[in-house]
């Protein structure tokens, strides 16, 4: 039985964005953080594209997801400069401490964790992206921390203490990876 | 603002604008006309900077930068030795706008340049380009007065022009700088190049992990829009232009031209056999001409200052600036605009500062995954396309990673093969499996299983995945490989023979132990450590319990004294 909210905004999106496949996912994926399969099925069916196209395109990009994301998504960035000062520890630290994998979500659907491959913030990495809300000069302490204080007060915009980031500051110097 | 007395607020004008490039000191304020410059400033400091700085000119010491070398404070932005040797053609222009208000580009002589493009022929546009010895700054390097020549000679009455703003070379965020921070110079160069070509649709293809990038071209382009700068009859010359904004989703892949042209087109980011190239058949097979962010914005100066200004900066065959993200472990972290032919050396201790906390350059990898790295010996290197291809990498857009001597080159060239075999789209064999394999050698390698024969190996399916790969992707994707066989090859025995990582970073190959003498006992690290591996009594130095310990690191991150060695 195809879902008649998913039908509408399938069709809202593509009464925007044209005939354009991935502007009409994005929206989808924004709104539902994922893609329903009853989406695919009726994208296929509206924009007169093989079934398989449409799954091929979803599963190509990054930013598409066929499971929901958790709550509070949790992106690390793993670009040259945050790898070299240390972000791998830090997905490691999350990981660890979420029993999860980098691109998985816990069983209680409350965290997704991902890496991504440069923000361009290099000057205040290593970043961690929670909803949005970027964090700069993370280490793995803090990290692991930080969003257990975001998933106790419901506080997105919370950041760490300054006393920590002196202590950051001497630690992007230390041996980073 | 609020808090000034209404007399005092038609003194001072605020303006938000971009980027300044000195990131490594935001948030910065800096106050005109003098240019007196402060750093890491808070909210709090705003209302001190306005009272006694913009009203009264009374300098606040403490927002001062501070040179590293003289220990004095220095008041004015000219002096800063960053950006003293900088020259800054395209990023100067960013301290001077609001990107959100038009108006601010206007009012520094934005769209200027069109005017006086759409009053002159197509045919001399494309020559002043090529006179002026523009290359494309994406990577590639090619001469885009002949780039633009090509697609206008091309048949077909329906042509396309692109703005590449799929910057994914980690560590690299010059193009974000230019299209956060002066959208309206993409936009102009691109309408130019649009009267030039005979194009009358352009694209914008912008990654969705620059969510400000996305949102402030939006408003440029609609704010063009309504001056009239975009659209039908564009200043009353009869051309006809519009933009559309397309947002990557997120695909490395998609920066190449060809992936990025499927991706538009809806499809899967696979790149195309070239020849035909998108000059003669591209978006939707139509003629199509595609630049990078950087290479638009230089548009418009040309076609002001005239080509002969701008080939007089930079070398015989490089002509103009080039903006570099200057990262990694580089005291001065930031975007530095130079001319072309400035040496590594004098960026990274001129303009960079040196490396943080005195330690040991090591290498400074160039043109991301698709670059290499290069040593010590080379930094007396001229920056310009041909010197850095001689040498082992490639310009590439313009990141500039440095490292110290606790980067180990094995992991290092691990880091860009796990990044390269995620990112490959899997089209050809060569890519999809070669790098696949090197991938799992270096791997072995970085764990102490590698062998002696790996190296030669590696060598050969370098040079194969590097020979018949259909794209650029897979084409330069050895050069991190090579390049760390080349100049760091002695790492590489280390890993293999003594199994030792003398960089301490390849968790298989390293101890952790703590330091008796630097440790008070305080127990964060017992406290944090999630394998049990720290034991200790309070206030006595603690020690590690090798065969529970994972090398993760959280110790060293969460110890205040330095107390935990690697080895």
């Amino acid at each position: 039985m195809i879902d008649t909210d998913i039908a509408k905004d399938v069709k809202r999106y593509t009464k925007m964005y044209g005939g354009s496949l991935i502007a009409i996912l994005q929206g989808i994926q924004g709104k539902y953080r994922y893609i329903p399969e009853d989406a695919i099925r009726i994208v296929s069916k509206k924009l007169n594209l093989p079934l398989i196209d449409v799954y091929g395109v979803i599963t190509f990009y990054n930013s598409f997801s066929l499971k929901p994301i958790g709550k509070y998504l949790t992106t690390v960035c793993l670009g040259t400069a945050c790898h070299v000062r240390g972000g791998k520890r830090i997905v490691d630290a999350l990981s660890r401490n979420l029993e999860i994998n980098p691109g998985e979500t816990t069983k209680d659907l409350r965290v997704t964790l991902q890496t991504v491959n440069c923000l361009g913030c290099c000057a205040i990495g290593p970043i961690v992206v929670i909803n949005g809300e970027y964090h700069g000069q993370m280490n793995s302490v803090k990290a692991v921390s930080l969003l257990k204080k975001i998933q106790e007060t419901g506080d997105e915009k919370i950041t760490i203490a300054r006393r920590a980031r002196g202590a950051q500051k001497k630690n992007i110097e230390k041996r980073g990876s | 603002m609020e808090k000034l007395p209404p007399a005092a607020r038609s003194k001072v004008h605020i303006r938000i604008t971009g980027c300044h490039g000195f990131c490594e000191t935001e948030p910065n304020v800096v106050i005109y006309p003098e240019g007196i410059f402060y750093q890491k400033v808070k909210p709090e400091d705003a209302e001190g900077i306005v009272k006694k700085t913009a009203l009264e000119r009374v300098i606040i010491d403490r927002l001062l930068y501070t040179d590293i070398h003289t220990n004095k404070k220095i008041v004015h932005e000219k002096d800063i030795p960053f950006y003293k040797k900088q020259q800054r053609i395209l990023l100067s222009r960013n301290s001077l706008v609001d990107p959100t208000h038009i108006d601010d580009y206007l009012r520094i002589g934005g769209y200027k340049a069109l005017s006086r493009a759409l009053r002159t022929s197509s045919t001399e546009i494309i020559t002043m380009v090529g006179k002026s010895g523009l290359r494309g700054r994406g990577g590639a390097g090619f001469l885009t007065g002949l780039k633009w020549k090509l697609c206008s000679q091309s048949k077909g009455d329906e042509k396309f022009v692109i703005c590449n703003a799929d910057e994914g070379d980690p560590g690299a965020y010059m193009d974000r700088s230019l299209l956060e921070g002066n959208p309206q110079s993409v936009i102009e160069g691109m309408i130019i190049g649009a009267y030039a070509i005979g194009s009358h649709e352009g694209y914008v293809y912008v990654r969705n992990e620059y969510p400000l990038a996305v949102k402030n071209i939006t408003l440029a382009v609609e704010q063009a829009n309504e001056y009239g700068l975009l659209g039908r009859n564009i200043l009353g010359s009869g051309f006809d232009f519009d933009i559309k904004i397309v947002q990557g989703a997120g695909a490395f892949v998609c920066g190449e031209e060809t992936a990025l042209i499927s991706s538009i087109e809806g499809k899967r980011g696979a790149p195309r056999q070239k020849p035909f190239y998108p000059a003669e058949r591209g978006l939707y097979k139509k003629p199509t001409n595609i630049n990078n962010v950087e290479t638009w914005a230089n548009i418009p100066l040309i076609v002001e200052e005239g080509p002969e200004w701008f080939s007089g900066i930079g070398t015989e065959t490089c002509k103009g600036t080039k903006i570099f993200s200057l990262v990694g472990k580089i005291r001065n972290t930031g975007l530095v605009e130079v001319p072309m032919g400035i040496t590594l050396k004098e960026i990274i201790y001129d303009i960079g500062g040196g490396i943080v906390n005195d330690k040991k350059f090591k290498a400074v990898q160039t043109g991301g995954p698709s670059g290499g790295c290069i040593p010590k010996d080379l930094l007396d290197l001229p920056l310009d396309y041909e010197s850095l291809i001689r040498a082992g990498s490639i310009m590439g857009s313009g990141g500039m990673i440095v490292m110290d001597e606790d980067t180990c080159m094995v992991d290092i060239a691990r880091y860009f093969l796990n990044f390269l075999k995620d990112e490959s789209c899997g089209n050809c064999l060569p890519c999809r499996k070669g790098i696949q394999r090197m991938h799992e050698i270096v791997v072995d390698i970085t764990e102490g299983k590698g062998k002696e024969e790996d190296i030669s190996l590696l060598n050969d399916l370098a040079e194969t995945v590097r020979d018949t790969s259909l794209c650029g992707l897979g084409q330069t994707a050895s050069n991190p490989v090579l390049s760390t066989l080349k100049y760091f090859g002695e790492e590489y025995i280390s890993h293999i023979k003594d199994k030792k990582c003398p960089a301490g970073v390849c968790r298989g190959l390293i101890h952790y132990s703590i330091i008796e003498g630097k440790c008070n006992g305080c127990g964060l690290c017992k406290r944090f450590c999630t394998e049990g591996a720290v034991e200790g009594e309070k206030k006595k130095p603690h020690y590690i319990v090798e065969a529970k310990c994972i090398k993760c690191g959280v110790c060293i991150d969460s110890c205040k004294f330095d107390a935990i060695s690697v080895e």
